[in-house]
């Protein structure tokens, strides 16, 4: 299946990117105006949603902290040439282990419980990844369907889960409370910002560490863009695939642990509006870059938080943000569009 | 068992296996051009929609068939335009289809019925009225037919045609092709745009056939599994068909055992998914792609 | 005089190099027409210009005297030119056939006739004298004979001249035998044949006319009497060519590496079968024979990249059969492989990158557990592009901007930075320019007087003899048998054609 050239964060200025979103943005005004909505009003108010005051700021970071998350998931697969689209999965099952290894565990002290529950989480996903991993290596399968499907069960079975056997009484599906030393601290009261955040940043920075300053990363990354030169200079291309695979899913599981650790306090069913799939479009713009992917996560988080003002305020749908980020994906996929066609560059 | 197991089941079969079959046909002739459509999802979603919104404004369901199938078109235009001619990472590509397919049609449901879930009912395709096939067949619209059909066209189509013998080439040597005299591009557009075409079938079944409305995410993977069964299927129209009806009967399955509510419907809703990842674990590796999916310069 | 196909002024660039300066060529009706010139001369692109695959930045083209457009491969048919690649345009599931008709494909309503399509086919096939199924998938025919099927594409389509671009480069010579045969025989039957190629023998076995380009530039058109071998080199490569390099040292005593009676199974490519060979110490052993018959199996194996059935490998003593790749890398095998873009270079990483490739989990760049000493890894770098006069900008360049030959020393440079016991070269100088291929040879010889072992694969013999201390060939497999590099010429193309020097 085909490939994405890594370019590096630091050679060719942003300006696909840059002219990618605010295209986005413009098509995204047309679709309001078609449909009889005041793309100056739905904008207004999505940018108030997003800065306009201490909460909705806060909001903003809250959203982008799951998608920060995923991005890194999706950015740590994709180096080693995985497209691993199932980050959702990974991010659900990863959300339900820390909620039940939150909830479940009493009188343990939070130095102990707390990372405990978010390395439950980090397992859950990375576990998941690791079906789909060993499939494509072993069996061939493309990881793109299987990641997939393996999201679809994972929707199915948390749901399941915590409609039957983890629920608790009342009307919504949903677990019983987080014990409070397995909880994230709030940083920003009174928004629901946790310390999520800052461990998303972590992360962040980790995934680099990883990348660029140690031997595996080096492998992981000379595996992802020539398979057949890393195996000729004896790198274990199909191990160091998996590992980028279930690192990815850790990662994500880490990303679905923060949501519940730190925003819900427990399992809900659906609580993710697709988060996953918000990682995929902010890899694309940060340049599958970890650094890259802040800057980006921090964008579509204010989408989000925006949105869901916006929707509130103005009644403009909140898919709104799912339709300007669809956009964003399918104009950077071919950067030689932009180039040609809006920026007007002679020769390909 | 009998009330499983029996004429019931196995007409469900044939109409499940549909949108599957649909979005196999047309990711088949897809990547027979050499263009990896990821997108079928997103097709077959805002097809679903533009059908049920054509049919709620003109109160005709023939016109949201067409509606249905030209949005499909529209988008396999825009695919193969990005693909093709500006040489667009495919995967990604269909990423942004499927996430525009899925915004897109809730966008629009809330904005015209005021439901983010669903929308109101319309008219439905009418039953296609088939004297003795339908005592085995059960009532059916045209679309059951349509689809025989077009397996059996795009049999003859791509082995026995000139220009099935080029689409073929087209996606297994397109430097062979063009020094043959083929307009690769022009080919590889045609046949993205045609086959996101008959993929749009699948969510015109959906939304006009299966049932008579719209409803948030209705595909649920069938796009995907479109895929699956397409490999599965060896990238043939009949390999498509046989594939397809393994879905369609885990998906009819997968119905009744919910209605006879054996089993919570969470655990149910989980077997096409599941038996998509085991067809692919079982099968692939042995079967060779028609075509390595990279882009065609011409210098 | 009659000419079939002229030129006017013909030039094509890309992206700043010419690599057709204004070339006025005339190609006579009926005649067999070489067109000479070593790598990157701009045979090909010419060519491909003719045949309408590139378009042209300025120039004519002129078929039987009147001036045509081709703006693509169709419309060379359509003018009666044909052209068979090196790299054969066919697809490989489709039936020979169903290849030789694509595009063209008999009709009868929407289908396509098969019977008119066969029909068709064998007459040709009679008319010039081949045997083939036409009903097989190409995939399943061998080389030589995909190679007719292509010509018989450009017959079917009533192309009158032919173009061939180097068919030679993968047959054994008894299979250039036969397609020499069987080109004049064409010519026989009125087509005109233009012949690219850079292998004096054939093109004085074949042709009335050659041409010779370099640089491209014309250098001129000499009928075939009037040239000779020594001649037309020198055109070619525009100074007296040396046939022999010094080769310095002689081989030692001590054997380095060897392998006996090593045999590897049939999986992905060829079967290598009781292969026994030794490298000394000061030596250079070439391994020459016609691509395909395991010259890559033979690399993977040294390498650690294949499993082996039967059989020991030795390195100074140490039986290293079932050692990793990594292992290896470690007691100092060296490798420069054959295709650097599939396997000897990330083209999307940099310089300092893919000279750290392979030794990333070794000091000193690697420190502690997992951390990678980034600046060191930048002075290490530093010197060995000083040392091997990479021309660069900077290590963190992305390779990918980097000219052929310059990638190839960042290939070397990575291998001869750590100490190396016995160095692996397939097909090293291919695709390399004269000065670049200067350079390799320099450093193989330099290499072998300091008493390291190295093994040279190439399917370019010149390169073998003028360089090896030994040479053995490889056929099917199998070492067929061994010759010093002054033997005849004859005697290589036999072994490389299968047959033992006994039973000559």
């Amino acid at each position: 299946m085909p490939r994405l050239s890594v370019r590096r964060f630091w050679e060719i200025p942003f300006l696909a990117e840059a002219v990618a979103i605010l295209l986005a943005f413009l098509l995204g005004s047309l679709v309001l105006l078609v449909t009889g909505y005041s793309p100056l009003r739905a904008f207004a108010a999505l940018f108030r949603g997003a800065f306009g005051s201490r909460n909705a700021f806060g909001q903003t970071l809250t959203q982008a902290t799951p998608i920060l998350f995923a991005s890194l998931s999706f950015v740590l697969a994709f180096r080693a040439g995985i497209f691993n689209i199932g980050v959702e999965g990974q991010l659900l099952i990863g959300a339900l282990s820390a909620a039940l290894l939150g909830n479940s565990i009493k009188f343990l002290p939070m130095p102990l419980h707390l990372p405990l529950a978010l390395l439950g989480g980090g397992l859950g996903g990375a576990l998941w990844a690791l079906v789909p991993a060993l499939i494509r290596v072993y069996l061939g399968a493309h990881e793109v369907i299987t990641t997939m499907m393996m999201s679809y069960v994972a929707f199915y079975f948390t749901s399941y889960l915590v409609n039957y056997p983890f629920k608790v009484p009342g009307w919504v599906a949903q677990t019983n409370p987080v014990e409070p030393t397995a909880l994230l601290p709030r940083i920003l009261p009174p928004t629901q910002l946790s310390l999520a955040f800052i461990l998303a940043l972590f992360f962040a920075v980790l995934v680099f560490y990883f990348l660029f300053r140690t031997h595996l990363g080096f492998q992981v990354r000379a595996v992802g863009l020539s398979p057949q030169v890393a195996e000729n200079r004896g790198i274990p291309v199909a191990s160091r695939q998996i590992l980028a695979f279930v690192l990815s899913g850790f990662v994500a599981g880490i990303g679905g642990a923060g949501e519940v650790l730190g925003v819900h306090e427990k399992f809900v069913d659906g609580f993710s509006p697709g988060y996953g799939w918000d990682g995929i479009a902010v890899s694309l713009v940060g340049r599958l870059h970890p650094f890259g992917c802040v800057f980006a996560a921090l964008l579509f988080g204010m989408l989000r938080a925006g949105g869901m003002s916006m929707a509130r305020v103005t009644k403009v749908p909140l898919d709104l943000s799912l339709i300007i980020q669809a956009l964003v994906i399918i104009l950077i996929s071919a950067p030689r569009f932009i180039r040609v066609v809006i920026l007007r560059k002679k020769g390909m | 068992m009998g009330q499983i197991i029996n004429l019931g089941l196995f007409q469900a079969m044939l109409r499940m296996s549909l949108p599957v079959l649909f979005a196999a046909l047309g990711g088949m002739f897809c990547e027979r051009v050499g263009v990896v459509n990821i997108g079928l999802e997103g097709i077959m979603l805002n097809s679903a929609f533009f059908a049920v919104f054509a049919t709620y404004a003109s109160g005709n369901p023939w016109i949201g068939f067409l509606a249905g199938v030209l949005s499909g078109v529209g988008l396999g235009v825009i695919i193969a335009l990005l693909t093709v001619r500006y040489y667009g990472n495919q995967i990604v590509v269909g990423t942004g289809i499927n996430v525009f397919g899925l915004g897109f049609s809730a966008f629009m449901c809330q904005r015209i019925w005021g439901s983010r879930g669903a929308s109101e009912s319309v008219t439905a395709l009418p039953i296609f009225r088939v004297p003795y096939l339908e005592r085995v067949l059960g009532e059916n619209t045209v679309l059951l037919y349509l689809a025989f059909l077009l397996v059996i066209l795009s049999h003859l189509f791509l082995f026995y045609t000139p220009w099935g013998l080029r689409v073929r080439a087209v996606g297994e040597n397109p430097q062979a092709a063009d020094t043959a005299g083929v307009d690769v591009h022009r080919y590889k557009m045609v046949f993205v745009s045609l086959g996101s075409g008959i993929a749009a079938l699948g969510g015109v079944f959906l939304s006009l056939a299966h049932l008579n409305f719209f409803a948030w995410g209705m595909t649920s993977g069938r796009g995907f599994m479109g895929l699956a069964a397409m490999i599965f299927g060896k990238w043939t129209p009949v390999g498509c068909f046989l594939s397809s009806l393994l879905f369609g009967f885990t998906d009819a399955l997968q119905m009744r055992l919910q209605a006879l509510g054996i089993l919570p419907s969470q655990i149910i809703l989980l077997f096409p998914y599941l038996v998509t990842i085991l067809v692919l674990s079982g099968f692939v590796g042995r079967a060779t792609p028609p075509s390595d999916y990279k882009p065609y310069e011409k210098k | 005089m009659a000419f079939a196909l002229q030129t006017r002024g013909l030039t094509k660039s890309f992206a700043g190099v010419l690599a057709n300066d204004h070339i006025d060529l005339d190609i006579e009706e009926g005649e067999v027409h070489g067109i000479l010139g070593e790598n990157g001369a701009g045979k090909s692109v010419l060519m491909s210009t003719i045949y309408g695959l590139y378009r042209p930045d300025s120039g004519k083209i002129l078929v039987r005297g009147k001036e045509v457009s081709i703006a693509s491969p169709a419309q060379a048919i359509h003018c009666g030119i044909g052209m068979v690649h090196q790299n054969l345009t066919l697809v490989p599931h489709l039936r020979v056939f169903e290849n030789i008709i694509l595009g063209h494909e008999p009709r009868r309503g929407f289908f396509l006739s098969r019977q008119e399509a066969l029909r068709r086919i064998e007459e040709l096939l009679a008319e010039t004298g081949l045997q083939i199924d036409p009903q097989i998938p190409v995939e399943d025919l061998p080389i030589g004979l995909r190679q007719r099927v292509e010509i018989l594409k450009m017959l079917y389509r009533g192309a009158s001249i032919l173009i061939f671009d180097e068919p030679t480069a993968v047959l054994t010579p008894q299979e250039v035998d036969q397609l020499i045969h069987y080109l004049l025989n064409l010519k026989k039957n009125g087509k005109t044949i233009i012949f690219i190629s850079h292998k004096l023998k054939e093109v004085f076995a074949l042709c009335d006319r050659v041409t010779v380009l370099r640089r491209g530039k014309k250098v001129g058109t000499l009928s075939i009497q009037e040239a000779s071998p020594e001649g037309l080199a020198e055109m070619m490569v525009g100074r007296k060519v040396l046939f022999r390099l010094e080769r310095g040292q002689k081989p030692g005593k001590e054997v380095v590496f060897s392998m006996e009676g090593v045999s590897t199974p049939p999986e992905r490519g060829k079967a290598l079968r009781d292969i026994r060979l030794a490298v000394h110490r000061f030596e250079i052993v070439g391994i020459a024979g016609v691509e395909g018959n395991g010259q890559t199996e033979l690399a993977e194996t040294i390498v650690g990249l294949r499993r082996v059935e039967k059989g020991k490998i030795y390195l100074n003593g140490e039986d290293i059969t079932s050692l990793s790749v990594k292992e290896r890398i470690r007691r100092g095998v060296a490798h420069v492989p054959e295709d650097r873009h599939r396997r000897g270079t990330i083209l999307d990483f940099t310089v300092m990158e893919n000279l750290l490739l392979g030794f990333e989990d070794q000091p000193p760049v690697r420190r502690g557990m997992f951390t990678l000493d980034v600046s060191t890894l930048r002075n290490l770098s530093s010197s060995l592009v000083r040392e091997f006069e990479i021309a660069t900008p900077d290590v963190s360049t992305v390779i990918r901007s980097l000219s052929g030959g310059n990638q190839q020393k960042v290939v070397l440079a990575r291998e001869l930075s750590h100490p190396v016991t016995l160095l692996l070269a397939c097909q090293p100088t291919r695709g390399l320019d004269v000065a670049a291929t200067e350079y390799l040879h320099r450093k193989l010889l330099e290499l072998k007087n300091q008493g390291k072992a190295v093994i040279l694969i190439s399917a370019d013999l010149d390169e073998i003899r003028s360089l090896s201390d030994r040479v053995l060939v490889l056929y099917e497999g199998r070492i067929i048998g061994e010759l010093s590099p002054e033997s005849d010429e004859y005697q290589f193309g036999l072994l490389m054609g299968g047959k033992t020097l006994a039973s000559a």
